[in-house]
């Protein structure tokens, strides 16, 4: 056996830093994720099971019971909707990934390495896009056989999905700060719940707002789950009764999504980045 | 700075809320040699190693790496380090060789690159049968070796091993001990942490004796067993004679300890040429059959329990009052 340390690596030819090496690291970084979800597909059941059976369940249970002015369809109204809430609810895997990461000894690993550190986070919320497009992909697809009809040309129906997916990953930028505030991935899991259900819940995503109580629905009108939906709607167009609602983010629900998105990763990509770097060098 | 230090601190202090991890620790590992961090659990080597890491910030004092600040010049500081931390740093749900891969990768090797020396690394420390294998079905030692080989992906002149051999059992220390050797035999420069006595006088130039986040005492291993006392001499006599510790106490340098039943003596000596067939001689001609006569040089934990009044053993578990554990296992020397 032979082992050398003391060897200069100059025949080992490394890149020089830069947005190339960077992207390495990430993608490195990101393989890593993917091979954790191969090992461990059954985690990827709230972006693929759970969607599904969320579709199913609303649209024959409660869309029997729903009826929509001009007797439009329920499968139409609900996909968009249920599409945001399942984003919105699957958006705590990146907390409780980075979490579970920050307890393992890998990080240390990552600690000691030459790499661009905020490359763990990049790479995180990377891999949970993917798995959002997965979920985007499983309601729609479990939308088309319940009977839902998005029209409005293939362009229009593009920019409806790629506003949910900019969403899911903005909002999964909020979860990893929480992720680095919360001492486990349980604490993690269980914050994300108590703040990412309610969003989920009080919008226009699963039901109209117009006959919630005021305090509800004035929440509800400016809530980011509700402007994405009602611009998945207007984009699909799909019958969206938030159009008749007189705040802006209704009235404009394509420029308040991207408005909301731009604002969540301006505040949490930095914040992450801060708290990671805490989090790594006490 | 000296321009033959390779690793140096000085100052270093470092408090977790109310427990005081560090108290002002100087460190100094010429290029090219061994530093062996002797300490229990709980004396600070871990939090010494993160610091020099750049795992981990000072409350107050300077460490250099290479003449590398450690804080402020981080990112050149893990350019030329190799460390194996205590607690596992492999990622449990890859295998040994995407393990290896990862690391060279986020070290800035192309991927082809990262391939070849992860495939070089997993030949050189006896993984290659279970490269493809997840870590979950990986032994303690394995687990280990991918350790220590993760931090030599980019071949650093500089390697830190925080307690490379706690938890192993006897050959696979043995054996983590001639990979080692190995290493520095190439140059490298290593400062290493361990709880075991008998590791540090294995490897180490020189040795440090951590104790509450302090340096307690530093020298060569021979240094520091001169500075503890010389040997001991113990005998077993076939039967007790009440005139056998008058014939051994010309021939030794201190008091003479009998034993209840007055079979066993034990006295301080030093050695030196013949003192064995002096004092055997001795007894012939008192007329006293001994059994056994053993020298004791003394043990690097003789040295512990006399620099720090309580036994070598880890912090958390052990009384100050129990007795010494010997950390020596004769089953490990090779």
């Amino acid at each position: 056996m032979t082992v050398t340390a003391a060897t200069p690596s100059s025949n080992l030819r490394t890149r020089s830093p830069g947005v190339v090496r960077r992207l390495c690291d990430v993608l490195a970084l990101t393989r890593r994720n993917l091979v954790h979800i191969a090992r461990e597909p059954l985690q990827l059941s709230d972006v693929t099971v759970q969607p599904v059976l969320f579709t199913l369940l609303f649209v024959f249970v409660f869309g029997a019971g729903v009826v929509l002015a001009g007797g439009q369809s329920y499968a139409d109204f609900a996909i968009a909707g249920l599409l945001a809430f399942s984003l919105t609810t699957s958006a705590m895997g990146t907390g409780v990934g980075l979490s579970t990461d920050l307890n393992s000894g890998v990080i240390d690993r990552l600690g000691t390495l030459p790499m661009w550190r905020p490359a763990v986070l990049v790479s995180r919320s990377i891999t949970d896009l993917l798995t959002s497009c997965l979920c985007a992909l499983m309601v729609a697809i479990t939308g088309l056989c319940v009977g839902w009809r998005p029209t409005g040309g293939v362009g229009s129906i593009a920019a409806g999905f790629a506003i949910f997916l900019l969403f899911a990953y903005a909002l999964s930028w909020g979860c990893a700060c929480l992720g680095l505030a919360s001492k486990g991935p349980e604490s993690a899991q269980g914050v994300g719940l108590v703040i990412l259900f309610p969003l989920a819940i009080v919008s226009n995503a699963l039901v109209p707002t117009e006959r919630m109580p005021t305090v509800i629905r004035a929440f509800a009108d400016w809530n980011p789950v509700s402007a994405v939906t009602a611009a998945g709607r207007t984009l699909w167009h799909n019958p969206n009764p938030s159009a008749s609602i007189h705040a802006w983010p209704m009235q404009h629900p394509v420029e308040a999504s991207l408005l909301w998105c731009a604002l969540l990763l301006l505040v949490f990509a930095p914040l992450g980045t801060v708290l990671y770097g805490r989090r790594t060098t006490g | 700075m000296a321009q033959d230090s390779m690793i140096r601190a000085e100052g270093l202090q470092k408090q977790f809320g109310p427990t005081v991890a560090l108290a002002g620790v100087d460190l100094d590992v010429p290029t090219g040699s061994i530093l062996g961090v002797l300490g229990p659990n709980g004396s600070g080597k871990t939090t010494a190693v993160r610091i020099l890491t750049t795992l981990s910030k000072p409350d107050a004092g300077s460490a250099w790496v290479a003449g590398h600040d450690v804080v402020h010049e981080a990112p050149a500081v893990r350019r030329i380090i190799g460390v194996t931390a205590q607690s596992a740093t492999v990622d449990e749900l890859l295998t040994g060789r995407q393990n290896l891969v990862m690391v060279g990768q986020l070290s800035g090797f192309r991927r082809v690159d990262a391939r070849a020396r992860a495939d070089e690394l997993l030949v050189q420390f006896d993984l290659a049968d279970a490269a493809d294998r997840v870590l979950n079905g990986y032994s303690g030692g394995m687990r280990r070796r991918l350790d220590l080989a993760a931090g030599l992906v980019t071949r650093p002149p500089v390697l830190f091993l925080d307690e490379p051999t706690t938890g192993l059992d006897p050959t696979s220390r043995v054996r983590m001990w001639d990979i080692i050797r190995m290493l520095v035999k190439d140059g490298a420069t290593l400062l290493l942490t361990t709880q075991y006595l008998d590791e540090a006088d294995e490897l180490a130039d020189r040795i440090v004796v951590i104790d509450h986040g302090k340096v307690i005492a530093e020298g060569t291993s021979a240094e520091l067993k001169t500075a503890t006392g010389g040997a001991r001499l113990e005998l077993n006599l076939s039967e007790p004679r009440t005139d056998a510790a008058a014939v051994l106490r010309p021939l030794v340098s201190g008091p003479v300890h009998e034993s209840q039943d007055g079979r066993r003596l034990r006295a301080p000596v030093r050695s030196g040429s013949g003192l064995a067939s002096t004092v055997m001689r001795a007894f012939e001609a008192a007329g006293i059959t001994v059994d056994d006569l053993e020298v004791h040089q003394p043990s690097l934990d003789d040295v512990f329990f006399s620099l720090t009044g309580h036994p070598s053993l880890p912090a958390d578990e052990g009384d100050a009052d129990e007795e010494p554990v010997h950390a020596k296992g004769e089953a490990v020397h090779p």
